[in-house]
C-alpha cells in the first residue's frame, strides 16, 4: 500500500517536471509585466518585485489605441466564428450522412496549406473589390480557419449521433431541414460548444492574417501587439502587459472547457490522419 | 442564403396505388453547399489563381506579362531558397522529433494516476492555446542575451551565457525550443487517446508470463499506440512546414537570413518586395513539398497499423 503511494507521488513529480516550464513561462509572464523597468532591467532578474507596476496596464490601454485594437478582434473573431458555425455546421451534418469522405479530404488538403498561399491572391482581390480599408478582409479570410474546424469536428460528432430518432422523425414525414433542425441540431449542441471554442481560439490567436491585411484603423491585437515590439517602444513592463491582455481571453476559455478542447483537439486529430 | 436553401428540398414522398408511400433517401447536398460554396470562393479560388500568377511575370505596380516556366526555372537556381528549403527542414525535422519524445514520455505519465492530475494537465495544455505572438515576445525578452532570464539560469548551473536568437548557430535550436515548448501538449493529447484504447487483458498475461516494464512498453504498448504516433507525426510535420508566427515574430528570419524559412522568404517576396509571380510559384512548389512529405508520412502510417487499435 505505501510503495503505491510513493509511486504515485512520483508520478505527481515527474508529471510536474514536464509542466515547470509552462508554470515558469506563465508566471514570468505575469513577472515581467507588474514591474517597473528599474526591476526589469535588473541581474539577477526579480521574480516578485517591491512595487507592482499596474501602471503598465494603464499605460498600454492609453497609449495604443489598445481598446479599438480589442473591438476589432472581437469584430473579427466573432463574424468569423458565427458564419462558420452557420455554413458549418449543417455542412458537418450532411457530410457525415451522405458519407462523402472525399469532401474531407478538401478539408485536410485546405489544412495542409500555408495561409500565406491563400493570402496573396485574396489580398489582390480584396484591393480589386476596393474592401482594404475596412474589416471584411480579415472576417472573409479568417473563414479559411473557422470553417474547417467546424466542419471537421462537427462531421465527428454527427457520426456518433445514433440515426434512429432520424430515421423515426423522417417516416413521420418531416422534411429533411425539420430532421436536422429539430432532431440532430439539439443533440449536436455539445459539439457545436467545441467547434465555437476551436474556432474563437484559433481566430483570435492568428497572426499572419493581420499583419498583410491590417491597416492602423483594422489592426486586431496580436498584430498591435507585434507592431508595439518593432516599432514603437521598448520597455519590456508595458509590452509584457500587452501580451497578457492579448492572451488572456483565450487562456481563461482554455482552463474553463478544458475538456471539450481536449475532446474536440483530439477528435480532429484522431481523424485528421 | 443558408438557411433557405435546404428547405426547398427534404423527403420527397409519392403517394402511389393510394396507401402505399415511397419514400427517396433524403437529400442532404442542401446542407453541405453553402460550405462548398464558401470553401470554393476562399480556398479553391486561391489555389487557381496561384497556380495562374506563378506562371506570370508580375510585381505589384507594374504591368503583368506570362511568363511560363521562367519563374520555377528562377527558384531552381535561387540559392537564397534552397536555403530557406534547409532552414526549413532543419526546422521541421527538430520541431518533430522534440515534441515527439517529450509528449510520448508526458503522456505516458498522465495515463496514470496521480494527484491533481487534472490540474497538472490543464496549465500543460495552456502554452498550445496561448497567442503565438504573445508568446513569442515573452521568449524574445527571456532569451536577452544580458538581461534575460534564461542566461541567469544557466549562470546558476555553471554553464556560460548563450546568444539564443541573436546568433546565426544557435537561431534554429532556440525557435525549435519554443516550439517544442508550445506543441508537445498537442502529441501528449494524441498519444494519450492511443493508451486510453490500449487493452487492459494482454498486460495481464505479460505480467504473469514475467516480462519487466520496459518489455511491456517495447513489445506491446508500442506496436498498439504506433496507429496514433503516426498520426502525431504527420500533424506535427505538418505544422512545423507551415510554421510562420513564432519565427516572424522573434527573428524576421534573421539574424542575416538565418533562420529564414521557405514561408518567410515567401512572405518576403511577395509583400516587402511585391514580386507576386515568384512569391506565387514559391507557394506552389512549398504546397508540393508539403503535400508530399504528408503522403509519405501516410504511406508509412499504413504499414504501422496494427490490430484493431486503427478504425474506432
Amino acid at each position: 500500500m505505501s510503495s503505491r503511494l510513493l509511486n504515485r507521488i512520483g508520478l505527481f513529480f515527474a508529471a510536474l517536471v514536464f509542466v515547470s516550464p509552462a508554470i515558469l513561462f506563465f508566471l514570468w509572464m505575469i513577472s515581467l509585466s507588474l514591474k517597473f523597468e528599474i526591476d526589469n532591467g535588473a541581474y539577477p532578474p526579480i521574480l516578485i518585485p517591491e512595487h507592482l507596476a499596474w501602471s503598465n496596464y494603464a499605460k498600454v490601454f492609453e497609449e495604443n489605441n489598445f481598446l479599438l485594437y480589442l473591438w476589432n478582434s472581437v469584430l473579427v473573431t466573432g463574424t468569423a466564428t458565427l458564419l462558420a458555425l452557420l455554413i458549418g455546421v449543417p455542412a458537418g451534418y450532411g457530410i457525415a450522412r451522405l458519407k462523402a469522405e472525399r469532401s474531407a479530404v478538401v478539408i485536410m488538403i485546405a489544412r495542409m496549406t500555408p495561409g500565406l498561399s491563400y493570402l496573396i491572391p485574396l489580398f489582390l482581390l480584396f484591393q480589386w473589390v476596393g474592401i482594404l480599408g475596412t474589416l471584411w478582409p480579415q472576417i472573409i479570410i479568417h473563414l479559411v480557419v473557422t470553417v474547417p474546424i467546424v466542419v471537421w469536428v462537427m462531421i465527428g460528432y454527427f457520426e456518433t449521433t445514433p440515426m434512429e430518432l432520424e430515421e423515426a422523425a423522417n417516416i413521420d414525414g418531416a422534411s429533411s431541414w425539420q430532421v436536422f433542425r429539430l432532431v440532430a441540431l439539439p443533440i449536436a449542441k455539445p459539439g457545436i460548444v467545441v467547434a465555437f471554442i476551436l474556432s474563437v481560439i484559433f481566430s483570435w490567436n492568428n497572426f499572419v492574417f493581420g499583419v498583410v491585411l491590417a491597416s492602423r484603423e483594422t489592426r486586431t491585437l496580436p498584430v498591435a501587439v507585434y507592431n508595439m515590439l518593432s516599432y514603437e517602444q521598448v520597455s519590456w513592463g508595458p509590452l509584457a502587459a500587452a501580451a497578457l491582455v492579448v492572451t488572456l481571453p483565450v487562456l481563461v476559455l482554455t482552463m474553463f472547457a478544458q475538456r471539450q478542447i481536449v475532446a474536440g483537439l483530439t477528435a480532429g486529430a484522431v481523424k485528421g490522419g | 442564403m443558408s438557411a433557405t436553401t435546404p428547405e426547398r428540398t427534404g423527403v420527397t414522398t409519392q403517394a402511389i396505388e393510394g396507401s402505399q408511400t415511397i419514400r427517396l433517401a433524403p437529400n442532404y447536398w442542401p446542407f453541405v453547399v453553402p460550405a462548398l460554396v464558401v470553401v470554393g470562393a476562399v480556398i479553391v479560388f486561391p489555389w487557381a489563381f496561384t497556380l495562374w500568377m506563378s506562371v506570370n511575370r508580375w510585381t505589384l505596380g507594374q504591368s503583368r506579362s506570362f511568363a511560363g516556366m521562367e519563374n520555377y526555372l528562377r527558384l531552381a537556381y535561387d540559392q537564397r531558397f534552397w536555403e530557406s528549403l534547409l532552414h526549413t527542414l532543419s526546422y521541421t525535422f527538430l520541431s518533430v522529433a522534440a515534441p515527439m519524445l517529450l509528449g510520448t514520455i508526458a503522456a505516458l505519465i498522465f495515463d496514470a494516476r496521480f494527484p491533481l492530475r487534472g490540474l497538472l494537465r490543464g496549465v500543460f495544455v495552456m502554452p498550445m492555446m496561448a497567442t503565438p505572438v504573445a508568446v513569442a515576445l515573452v521568449w524574445t525578452m527571456m532569451f536577452h542575451p544580458q538581461l534575460g532570464v534564461l542566461n541567469y539560469l544557466l549562470s546558476l548551473v555553471g554553464i556560460p551565457a548563450q546568444e539564443w536568437i541573436f546568433n546565426a548557430n544557435t537561431v534554429i535550436p532556440s525557435l525549435v525550443a519554443v516550439e517544442t515548448w508550445q506543441w508537445t501538449p498537442l502529441v501528449m493529447l494524441i498519444v494519450l487517446g492511443g493508451l486510453a484504447s490500449v487493452p487492459r487483458e494482454p498486460f495481464e498475461s505479460a505480467e504473469i508470463d514475467g516480462a519487466n516494464a520496459w518489455q511491456q512498453f517495447r513489445y506491446l504498448t508500442l506496436p498498439m499506440i504506433a496507429p496514433f504516433l503516426m498520426i502525431a507525426v504527420i500533424i506535427r510535420t505538418i505544422d512545423a512546414l507551415k510554421s510562420f508566427d513564432i519565427i516572424y515574430a522573434m527573428t524576421q528570419g534573421g539574424p542575416g537570413t538565418a533562420s529564414e524559412t521557405i514561408n518567410i522568404y515567401l512572405y518576403n517576396t511577395a509583400f516587402s518586395y511585391y514580386d507576386i509571380g515568384y512569391g506565387s510559384a514559391m507557394a506552389v512548389v512549398f504546397f508540393i513539398v508539403i503535400v508530399a512529405l504528408s503522403f509519405i508520412l501516410l504511406m508509412l502510417r499504413q504499414r504501422s497499423q496494427w490490430i484493431g487499435v486503427e478504425g474506432k
